[in-house]
């Protein structure tokens, strides 16, 4: 088990340089993922940066990012691979047309199966150009047979084409599932992978987030969102409380009116940023001041 | 085997007897995992560990308490203690004032199991006797119920992978292959929602449940808003579907009680139902719906009304439920006069006293 990581403190220091700041626990099980050569199962609140991590390691490891995005009813032809069937038939037709010499039928139907015919989707995209990232996000969306198709594709890495031979990847892609617990992954799937859930980050790490991802905003600004956001999410009778994606949202929201710090006026004007729901945006317009007051 | 792969694989044992599911390829995992990442120190075998035994954020607290008990010692310090996720499906056992995540561990296990144990006593307590502290406990165990609303098949077909022959697609497909004949295509008729009608009596007589029922009938709206439909009898029939289909179970039950003049009232039951039958029911609400209707029977007028009332509803919904809170008590009978009437009509009858019942009816509902 070779891994392109030493450690996890220089997977973490990886991961901070291509601006995601991974904690300990993460970059724990990153690595462990890396070099035990299994998929990584995350999990967490949305807006936690599930999907961040994925182009983050992509980012680091210099490899294309293959993302397949799950939905309902998503079926193998369109994770996996499928024939250019009107192309196929255009090839026939000008072999037909030309008549060059007498030709072996075996070798047009070769010809058919040819590499050029086959559209490759996500999964075969990511087997055949490894090393890549494949991210699956969401997978809690695809039906229950997806997830056994996923199953198969995940413990061997490979795939058989009849027509086409065997894919196989070497070495195995990075692959990293995300999901939102909608429902719950099936226990086979689990047990392929190594599971982490991410959990908001302490307030000190969250601006630590602010000031990477948006260097322009001042440390004032990026603190007093940051307190805002963590006062936000510890009232519990919010819809949905804020993600990282909605601080990282909000100061900018708050920087590109030239704010330079979070008064009532500017919080009440940019809380669309930040809160979703309009029973929650009720709900924390009644106490943007106490929530402001530091 | 050596002695530290004991150690881990005890700990993984212990970890399956704290109710984990740890099969043996995880706790391999495991053992390679932690050899990888170090076994000398704390943090890399407690991040192994996550990582490769648990499976949900369910399991997480479990873990770090097992973990602790095992290699008895602080946790790795800057890591944060069981993250209190927003669960799905299983009632919160946070809810009975346990926020501080750094209390003792002895004292919050204790603490937590007996929350537990009393989330479950709750589950089969009558929801008229309990007290303000059950009652929030209570709400937001309603509020994870799951709701599976009723199907029913469409006329319409839809494209599937199989079933009958679909050949307009198949020509069309075909057409634009230049003719090449090519894979058939087939299609099936789909499922669609059924309606549901939630008709709640909010007399006096059901005056203990009718808050608890209306939260039960939000979580059915919300499941399904565009297909169900609440109205509440007291005195006078009152449509409260519009009020329920506010999110916040909270302010959506605030709404409803402005909607309805008449809480805890008497109940003509007879009249009412006949109201809903005119104005509603025969026009469509009740045809092929599933009506449940959540009361105690307790009729002050004519009982004979009732019964013609509760037949007609019978002829036009796909499936009545009665709901009779009363049911699930000792020694009841169905003698009322209301509910003598109505019985012979009702396809079935329900207790719905406790959660334990809601999720009976819920069930009932699922595959209606």
């Amino acid at each position: 088990m070779t891994s392109p990581v030493d450690s996890p403190a220089d997977l973490a220091v990886r991961l901070d340089a291509t601006g995601y700041l991974a904690d300990d626990g993460l970059a724990t099980v990153g690595w462990l993922a890396l070099t035990m050569q299994r998929p990584l199962l995350v999990e967490g609140e949305p807006g936690t940066g599930k999907t961040a991590l994925a182009e983050a390691l992509a980012e680091l490891l210099d490899v294309e990012l293959v993302r397949l995005q799950c939905y309902e009813g998503i079926d193998a032809s369109q994770a996996l691979y499928d024939w250019d069937f009107p192309r196929q038939i255009l090839h026939l037709r000008t072999v037909e047309a030309t008549q060059q010499g007498v030709r072996d039928a075996d070798e047009v139907e070769r010809s058919l199966f040819d590499d050029r015919f086959l559209l490759d989707r996500p999964v075969l995209r990511a087997l055949r150009h490894s090393p890549a990232v494949l991210l699956v996000d969401e997978v809690d969306r695809a039906d229950d047979e997806f997830e056994a198709f996923l199953l198969e594709v995940l413990s061997t890495y490979q795939v058989s084409i009849p027509e086409h031979g065997t894919v196989t990847a070497d070495p195995p892609p990075v692959v990293v599932l995300t999901s939102n617990r909608t429902r719950e992954l099936h226990d086979a799937l689990k047990r392929r992978c190594l599971y982490h859930w991410i959990d908001h980050p302490g307030l000190a790490r969250e601006v630590q987030i602010v000031r990477t991802r948006l260097p322009a905003v001042s440390l004032r600004l990026a603190e007093q969102v940051t307190r805002a956001v963590h006062r936000l999410r510890d009232c519990d009778d919010l819809l949905k409380p804020p993600g990282v994606a909605e601080t990282l949202d909000w100061a900018r929201a708050l920087h590109a009116l030239g704010a330079d710090e979070l008064d009532l006026a500017a919080a009440a004007a940019t809380l669309g940023a930040v809160v979703k729901y309009r029973e929650d945006i009720e709900r924390v317009r009644a106490r943007l001041d106490r929530m402001l007051a530091s | 085997m050596n002695s530290a792969d004991e150690v881990l694989l005890g700990f993984a044992r212990a970890l399956r007897v704290a109710g984990l599911t740890v099969t043996p390829d995880r706790g391999q995992a495991f053992c390679t995992a932690a050899s990888l990442a170090g076994m000398d120190t704390r943090r890399a075998v407690y991040w192994s560990g996550r990582a490769t035994l648990c499976s949900g954020p369910d399991d997480l607290a479990r873990f770090d308490r097992v973990f602790d008990e095992w290699f008895a010692a602080a946790p790795p310090s800057g890591v944060r203690r069981a993250p209190p996720p927003r669960q799905l499906l299983r009632p919160d056992l946070d809810a009975g004032g346990n926020r501080s995540a750094e209390s003792n561990d002895a004292d919050q296990a204790a603490l937590v199991r007996a929350i537990a144990s009393g989330a479950e006593v709750l589950r089969h307590r009558d929801v008229a006797g309990l007290d303000a502290d059950e009652r929030r406990v209570l709400d937001r165990m309603l509020d994870q119920l799951v709701v599976r609303p009723p199907t029913r098949t469409s006329p319409r077909l839809r494209p599937y992978r199989r079933g009958r022959l679909d050949a307009g697609r198949t020509m069309r497909e075909q057409l634009r292959r230049a003719g090449e004949p090519g894979p058939l295509r087939y299609r099936r008729r789909g499922a669609r929602r059924r309606r549901v009608v939630l008709l709640v009596d909010v007399s006096g007589s059901m005056e203990p449940y009718a808050d608890h029922l209306l939260r039960l009938a939000h979580r059915v709206v919300q499941a399904a808003p565009a297909t169900t439909e609440v109205l509440t009898m007291g005195t006078r029939l009152t449509r409260v579907t519009a009020a329920l289909r506010r999110r916040d179970g909270q302010q959506a039950l605030d709404a409803a009680g402005q909607t309805v003049p008449d809480w805890s009232g008497g109940t003509r039951l007879g009249e009412v139902l006949r109201a809903f039958l005119d104005r509603h029911g025969q026009r469509g609400m009740a045809r092929g719906s599933v009506v449940v209707v959540f009361s105690d029977g307790w009729e002050r007028g004519d009982p004979g009304l009732l019964g013609d009332q509760v037949a007609r509803l019978r002829r036009l919904a796909h499936r009545l439920v009665w709901v009779n809170p009363h049911r699930g008590k000792a020694g009841y009978l169905p003698v009322q006069g209301g509910i003598v009437a109505a019985l012979p009509h009702v396809d079935d009858l329900l207790a719905g006293h406790s959660l334990a019942t809601f999720e009976e009816l819920l069930e009932v509902l699922a595959r209606a």
